[in-house]
């Protein structure tokens, strides 16, 4: 059996999308900056993407900067945010304990530069509290970022809420949509959203395209210097196969998801469901505000990446959020902002399903997972220790 | 490329010596749960001996892949001898580990050394 269980990492590029690809690779290949009709073809369906992606979140299609991925449509709109925050002398930033690098490194580089930033907390059930950041909100906040939808543990945010808060208090309110795009309705109008990032490859699109919203109005910073290409916001020859395959992948996900949302929920409900009759487990994040594909767990007594391993000898992919697998010494920061303490957190596992999983998948993954659980935990100390007493259990 | 050899991957997969030693007579435990590595060394030495040792590990691929390298090392030889392994050897019995696991074979040794610390105080006539 062979079950991929980490697109939250990353998906598998659709046929549609791939399609998308040749076909523009073999038919639309000009410089859109080019004036003869090879290149206004290419300006053409680039344009054509623009409103694809635009119409999906209720955006319009000025209003969209193509990027080569979620990091760099991040990068931008917190540097953009700031800037126009710095002109004002307003240097404070409101954001939560648990958002992805991209926007963390680039607010402790702020930072650095004599920003001052308020992290959120984020709680144990992995939400931000509306009235939390009200309280936060200061004379001087130029830029309010909270994630959409977390990207180890899945917990959707109160985003309209959020957004209706920032926009009493006329700051500008930015979202790393990254692992929502694409897999729940997205609305920027309705949910009060100013700028949004958004990735390809999160959605069965291409690696290195995205796409960053920004709300009419709100002037951009460049991060890249050079042709007038995106309005003169981003200069280099776009990546028009990417674009155009995106936009494909992105309408196609939007057209199904009323159909393949249930589904998806249906089968982690399952797997959640299975995953809590391993004993001395817990569930990471809230279960009702959670993305449809999202599962993530702690096992007491067992170490990630071991479990990882081994389960990737019986077929699973999956991922952990344990230090050996981030190749640091601390266990994920989304973990320990919900309050997991180091040694449960190295134990954790996540699972990130596809539409196209089986009950019988999903089964198969339940087995496998107590079973390398329970065979690590043959031979742990730690577990040793708590089944005689010597230490408590925490789950 | 894979993330590790060959060996380290069969030593994870088909660990050796795991498990207790009821009545051990050298046991060295290191690592903490915190930093999410902890080897724990059950030996059993005769007449200077290893006559026997298990082992029990909390931690990634790696780490219990060295404790089991360890194991088979030290297995039969004179204590003399294992006092002197080193990380090193560890690593170069699994043919190599990444740069930043390194440190799981470090803690091999020391789990090792720890051990034998157990077996002086246990035993202070042994050590002359
Ligand atoms: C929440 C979140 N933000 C940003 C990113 C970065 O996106 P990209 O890999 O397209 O740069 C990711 C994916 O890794 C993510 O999950």
């Amino acid at each position: 059996m062979n079950i991929y269980a980490d697109n939250a990492a990353t998906t598998k590029m659709s046929r549609t999308a791939m399609n998308t690809m040749i076909k523009c690779m073999e038919e639309t290949y000009g410089n859109p900056s080019s004036l003869y009709r090879t290149g206004q073809r290419a300006k053409e369906v680039l344009e054509e993407a623009r409103e694809k992606v635009a119409k999906v979140i209720n955006a319009s299609p000025r209003e969209i900067l193509f990027t080569s991925g979620g990091s760099e449509a991040d990068n931008q709109a917190i540097l953009s945010a700031a800037a126009l925050g710095l002109k004002k002398g307003k240097k404070h930033i409101i954001s939560s304990a648990f958002e992805h690098h991209a926007v963390l490194h680039t607010l402790a580089k702020l930072e650095k530069e004599g920003f001052e930033i308020t992290l959120l907390d984020v709680h144990e059930d992995g939400l931000v509290r509306p009235e939390e950041l009200e309280k936060a909100l200061r004379e001087d906040t130029c830029l309010v970022t909270i994630m959409f939808a977390n990207n180890e543990i899945g917990t959707i945010q109160p985003i309209r809420e959020l957004g209706r808060i920032c926009k009493e208090h006329g700051v500008i309110f930015h979202t790393d949509a990254v692992q929502a795009v694409g897999h729940i309705p997205i609305d920027v109008e309705a949910d009060n959203i100013d700028m949004l990032s958004a990735s390809a490859h999160k959605f069965h699109g291409p690696k290195g395209t995205g796409f960053l919203y920004t709300r009419k109005g709100i002037a951009l910073t460049n991060l890249i210097e050079g042709g007038a290409q995106e309005r003169g916001k981003r200069a280099g020859t776009e990546n028009v196969p990417g674009i155009m395959a995106m936009a494909a992948a992105l309408k196609e996900a939007a057209d199904k998801m009323e159909q393949t949302s249930p589904y998806i929920k249906g089968m982690r409900d399952r797997l959640i469901a299975g995953l809590k009759e391993i004993p001395h487990s817990a569930i990471n994040g809230d279960e009702e505000h959670r993305l449809p594909s999202n599962v993530n767990f702690c096992f007491e007594g067992i170490e990630g990446e071991s479990l990882l391993l081994l389960l990737d000898e019986k077929g699973i992919s999956a991922s952990s959020g344990s230090a050996c697998t981030s190749g640091s010494l601390d266990p994920s920061h989304v973990l320990l902002a919900i309050g997991r303490v180091h040694d449960v957190a190295h134990g954790s596992l996540r699972l990130s399903l596809g539409e196209d999983v089986t009950e019988e998948q999903v089964d198969y993954i339940i087995k496998s997972v107590g079973e390398v659980v329970e065979y690590l935990r043959s031979f742990s100390p730690v577990w040793r220790d708590l089944q005689s007493g010597k230490t408590q259990h925490i789950l | 490329m894979a993330l590790y050899s060959d060996k380290v991957m069969d030593h994870f997969l088909h660990p050796r010596n795991v498990g207790v030693i009821e009545d051990a007579n050298a046991v060295g435990e290191v690592g903490n749960a915190k930093c999410g590595d902890i080897m724990k060394m059950y030996l059993k030495i005769e007449d200077e001996i290893v006559k026997d040792v298990k082992f029990e590990t909390f931690g990634c691929g790696s780490a219990i892949a060295s404790s089991s390298m360890a194991t088979e090392l030290i297995k039969g030889k004179p204590v003399e001898e294992v006092m002197k392994l080193t990380n090193k050897a560890v690593a170069e019995a699994l043919d190599g580990l990444p740069d930043y696991k390194m440190h799981c074979s470090v803690l091999a040794e020391e789990a090792i050394q720890s051990a034998l610390e157990d077996y002086y105080k246990n035993n202070p006539a042994a050590k002359e």
